[in-house]
């Protein structure tokens, strides 16, 4: 079925292919293109980052009946480049006997890793860099590169604090990989595909939560608690403790070093969100009801990326509001919740997933008129 | 009581003064204090305070002792040695945990070392310091002790003297830590020590083996300055001591020197204390419970306290101009009356603060990570808590009854009712909820005062200058934190020879060590925020 798309960037983006295809050498016209690519994404990495950090202090003001920036423009919009132009012009202070080499490279570790997986997410129709048909390996293996930026960050600072947050941080993030991971294969069962972009596609009329209901729930509620978890956010900023540790750790980091780790905290939230949104949520992919056409039709006229945007800025403001109620976990605990309670869970679903799906218990199976593709 | 003295001791020196005061030489001190700690019927337990003095021609110390079944019952035990060079007494730290870390205060601000004191490094004061500054010789010319600004290394030996069976005195070192431990500084600038406090831990993984603190970055030798000003002076001292019970502790100076001069306070002015009294422990409690939700990563609940803090604030601002540093007691009364809507604005706030504790319990108390934080979490039993002379609702948590508006009645605490808080479970959560119901107990007490202020004066007529007659004077009040207490004593002047204040704060922080050992690195802070401590109160 075809749907009017007035908003769609899917034309901009074929016309500016056809532009290069007509106009240049076929290698030159992928470079070109890869160049712009490349700087589009960067450029919206930033974007994103500043308008999170907006939203964050001005949704964790509301939280916390205070005002939140309002100074810098209407309601403070522009504090966070106002902020950003400063940490760009802060001076690196030289740590004296760190490792210079390890020290300097962490933070790039941290800034690459999420910077990868921020080019598999699929913003929009059509509005997608990277298309594996491993997409999702593809997003866990990237994203646990960062892992090793912190460790490295904790070790070469010589530092003890700055030790023992890398060290927790390490334990956290290990533990939690695996739970993300195996709620995301939960999902592979279901939809039978790795690849981001049929998974959307295979949503359209039925998000992967609603079509694998109570196992997808499940899974969709671990994943966001270890997603939350591996971006080291309250309740599980263990890591970074500013009670305890002053600062894990990024202690001994300044300017745009720390800019780096900071950067990448907020973006891991994001990415989190934006994975969850795809594989649980039907991606960009607008709600729409078999048979409805004019319902669809309404719905198609806002854009997909409209709906990716709102999908995933709800599950960061529900990441925050976990953030700003919560204490924060001890070491502990946090491992406990994860060996003896979100594992097992998660190794029992994945299996009940695949029963069901063998026995096609899905939505899509018992109501195919209604839900099927 | 005295027959049991004077059996121990037959040549004491027993006089009734303001307390029962026991003057002995120093060798039978051990063996008195001993006695009195295992009496039977009513043990002197609790070392309320070990107040250093030097006398001229003496160096001494007064050992203010009371017991944990009846604090009502004091007893004060003088000793003295007349050896300036060297002086030595005994320490009673084999029965008192209390007195460690009295007992080096004394010696860094008198130079009295103690027998049998394990450790006898200074506290308060750096280790090389010049001179012992509560000495009456002390040379206070700044070139003796310059400042610097090269690194000190700190060194982790104590010496100290004891005595063999022969009854010789040796003297050797001690390590602190082990050679291999993994020594990390906490503080002193560190966000969660409440101050500048310093804490060298030594860690075994996450776990805590050991403690030590050290303490004195803000010491500012406030009992040395009081000794060169007049008493209307020295009550501006006191706001600065715990700045979060600066209505109470002022109470407690005010109430030594109207007691010594005979000044009458007006019935009004009683009822306007109280009041301001109970209005600064809520304010007190609530920075006490949002800081120690803070310290377990709840930043929410911690700006929550303070906003409701901010009403207690804005009452006492259109009361006397000041906010935290209230300076509103003087001596015969207070500063200045109340403002005409004062009764209005404190009867608004009541049923406000009921409403807040209630989404307080809500929001945070039953919390299951706040539960996991707390229950069985730096566990202070009731016999630590006597021995470390640990009070307030961190003592009350531990079951031990040591309300001094209860046991020692002063002002109009003995015509209102309230209840005790005393819960027996001793852990984070028992301070935890002590605070919150305290805060319960404390609307009450208003409550009952707000209506019924008398009118008359607001303030005794006094003499331009007060001086205070001869003699030692005492009077304890329960701050914020604790029990508060004022040591003066006069010799006939403007200005007193010797202040002591005694800081429950103190008292929390010896206990430190003993209850986070073998606890979690994370949860040592949240046991930090749960006693509750306050620095500028630790270094006078």
């Amino acid at each position: 079925m075809n749907y009017n798309q007035p908003l769609e960037l899917t034309g901009l983006v074929s016309n500016l292919h056809e532009f290069f295809r007509d106009n240049l050498s076929p290698f030159w016209a992928t470079l070109v293109e890869g160049a712009l690519v490349l700087l589009a994404l960067l450029t919206l990495y930033a974007v994103i980052a500043l308008a999170l950090i907006y939203i964050e202090r001005k949704i964790t003001a509301f939280f916390q009946s205070r005002l939140g920036p309002n100074r810098l423009g209407k309601y403070g919009v522009i504090q966070s480049i106002a902020d950003m132009i400063k940490i760009l012009i802060k001076e690196i202070i030289h740590i004296k006997e760190v490792d210079k080499f390890l020290f300097y490279a962490a933070p790039f570790f941290v800034i690459v890793s999420s910077m990868l997986t921020f080019g598999a997410i699929p913003f929009g129709q059509g509005l997608q860099a990277v298309d594996f048909n491993i997409g999702i390996v593809y997003v866990l293996a990237t994203s646990s590169i960062g892992i090793i930026g912190v460790l490295l960050a904790g070790w070469s600072s010589n530092n003890k604090y700055s030790m023992l947050g890398a060290m927790r941080s390490g334990a956290q993030f290990i533990s939690y990989e695996l739970s993300a991971g195996f709620a995301l294969m939960t999902v592979v069962v279901l939809s039978g595909t790795m690849q981001l972009s049929e998974i959307v596609e295979s949503q359209r009329y039925a998000w992967n939560i609603f079509n694998g209901h109570i196992l997808a729930l499940i899974a969709f509620i671990i994943y966001l608690i270890s997603g939350h978890a591996e971006t080291n956010r309250g309740p599980f900023d263990l890591p970074e403790a500013e009670g305890e540790l002053t600062a894990g750790y990024h202690t001994e980091y300044s300017g745009l070093q720390f800019g780096f780790f900071y950067l990448a905290e907020y973006l891991n939230m994001f990415i989190i969100a934006s994975i969850a949104t795809t594989v649980f949520l039907g991606g960009w992919m607008p709600i729409q009801i078999k048979g409805w056409d004019a319902f669809n039709q309404i719905m198609w006229y806002i854009p997909s990326y409209v709906w990716f945007f709102g999908k995933a800025g709800f599950l960061v403001f529900l990441s925050l509001w976990v953030r700003w109620t919560f204490p924060r976990m001890r070491i502990d605990l946090l491992l406990n919740l994860e060996w003896k309670y979100l594992l097992p869970i998660n190794l029992i679903n994945i299996i009940v997933m695949v029963v069901m799906v063998l026995m096609g218990w899905t939505l899509s199976d018992w109501f195919p008129a209604l839900f099927g593709n | 009581m005295k027959d049991l003295i004077l059996n121990i001791v037959p040549d004491a020196v027993i006089e009734e003064k303001e307390k029962l005061t026991v003057t002995v030489e120093p060798k039978q001190l051990h063996p008195l204090v001993k006695a009195l700690y295992s009496n039977k019927e009513l043990p002197f337990d609790y070392l309320i305070s070990l107040i250093g003095m030097d006398w001229g021609d003496k160096l001494g110390v007064i050992y203010l002792l009371s017991s944990s079944k009846d604090m009502s019952r004091e007893i004060a035990i003088i000793t003295a040695t007349e050896d300036r060079e060297n002086p030595l007494l005994y320490s009673i730290t084999d029965m008192y945990e209390a007195a460690h870390l009295n007992e080096r205060e004394v010696y860094a601000l008198l130079g009295i070392r103690f027998i049998n004191n394990p450790d006898m490094r200074k506290f308060l004061l750096a280790e090389d310091w010049n001179g012992y500054p509560l000495r009456k010789d002390y040379n206070d010319d700044p070139k003796l002790n310059p400042i610097t600004i090269a690194n000190k290394e700190i060194v982790d030996i104590a010496p100290f003297i004891k005595e063999d069976e022969k009854g010789n005195l040796v003297e050797g070192t001690t390590d602190i830590f082990e050679e291999d431990d993994y020594v990390i500084n906490i503080g002193p600038q560190h966000p969660s020590t409440h101050g500048v406090m310093h804490f060298r831990t030594a860690l075994n993984g996450e776990v805590i083996k050991k403690i030590d603190v050290h303490s004195g970055y803000i010491h500012r030798g406030i009992e040395k300055m009081a000794e060169s000003m007049t008493y209307p002076q020295i009550l501006h001292l006191t706001d600065r001591l715990d700045y979060l019970s600066a209505s109470n502790n002022r109470h407690a100076l005010c109430m030594c020197v109207e007691k010594a001069a005979g000044i009458e306070v007006p019935e009004r002015a009683q009822y306007i204390r109280v009041i301001m009294d109970e209005l600064n422990r809520i304010s007190s409690h609530l920075l006490a419970w949002a800081a120690h939700c803070n310290d377990l990563g709840g930043t929410t609940a911690f700006i929550y306290g303070v906003r409701e803090r901010e009403h207690v604030l804005d009452i006492f601002d259109k009361t006397c101009g000041g906010r935290l540093i209230v300076n509103y007691n003087v001596i015969g009364g207070v500063m200045n009356d109340i403002y005409p809507d004062f009764q209005k604005d404190v009867k608004a706030f009541i049923p406000y603060m009921r409403e807040k504790l209630v989404e307080y319990d809500n929001f945070f108390t039953h919390n299951p990570i706040t539960l996991n934080r707390m229950i069985n979490v730096g566990n202070l039993s009731y016999e630590d808590a006597v021995s470390y002379a640990v009070t307030g609702p961190a003592g009350r948590g531990s079951g031990w009854s040591c309300d001094v508006r209860i046991h020692k009645p002063y002002s109009l605490y003995d015509k209102v009712k309230f209840k005790e808080i005393i819960r027996t479970e001793g852990d984070s959560y028992a301070r935890y909820l002590n605070r919150l119901d305290e805060i319960e107990q404390a609307l009450q007490i208003i409550e009952q005062l707000v209506d019924n202020i008398p009118e008359g004066e607001f303030k005794a007529k006094t003499k331009p200058i007060i001086r205070l007659p001869e003699g030692q004077f005492y009077q304890s009040v329960e701050a914020g934190k604790g029990e508060f207490a004022v040591f003066i004593e006069s010799k006939g002047d403007k200005s007193p020879y010797r202040i002591k204040f005694r800081s429950p704060s103190f008292a929390a922080v010896s206990a430190m060590p003993i209850i986070s050992e073998g606890e979690l690195l994370t949860d040592f802070i949240g046991i930090g925020g749960s006693m509750d401590y306050v620095i500028p109160d630790i270094d006078r």
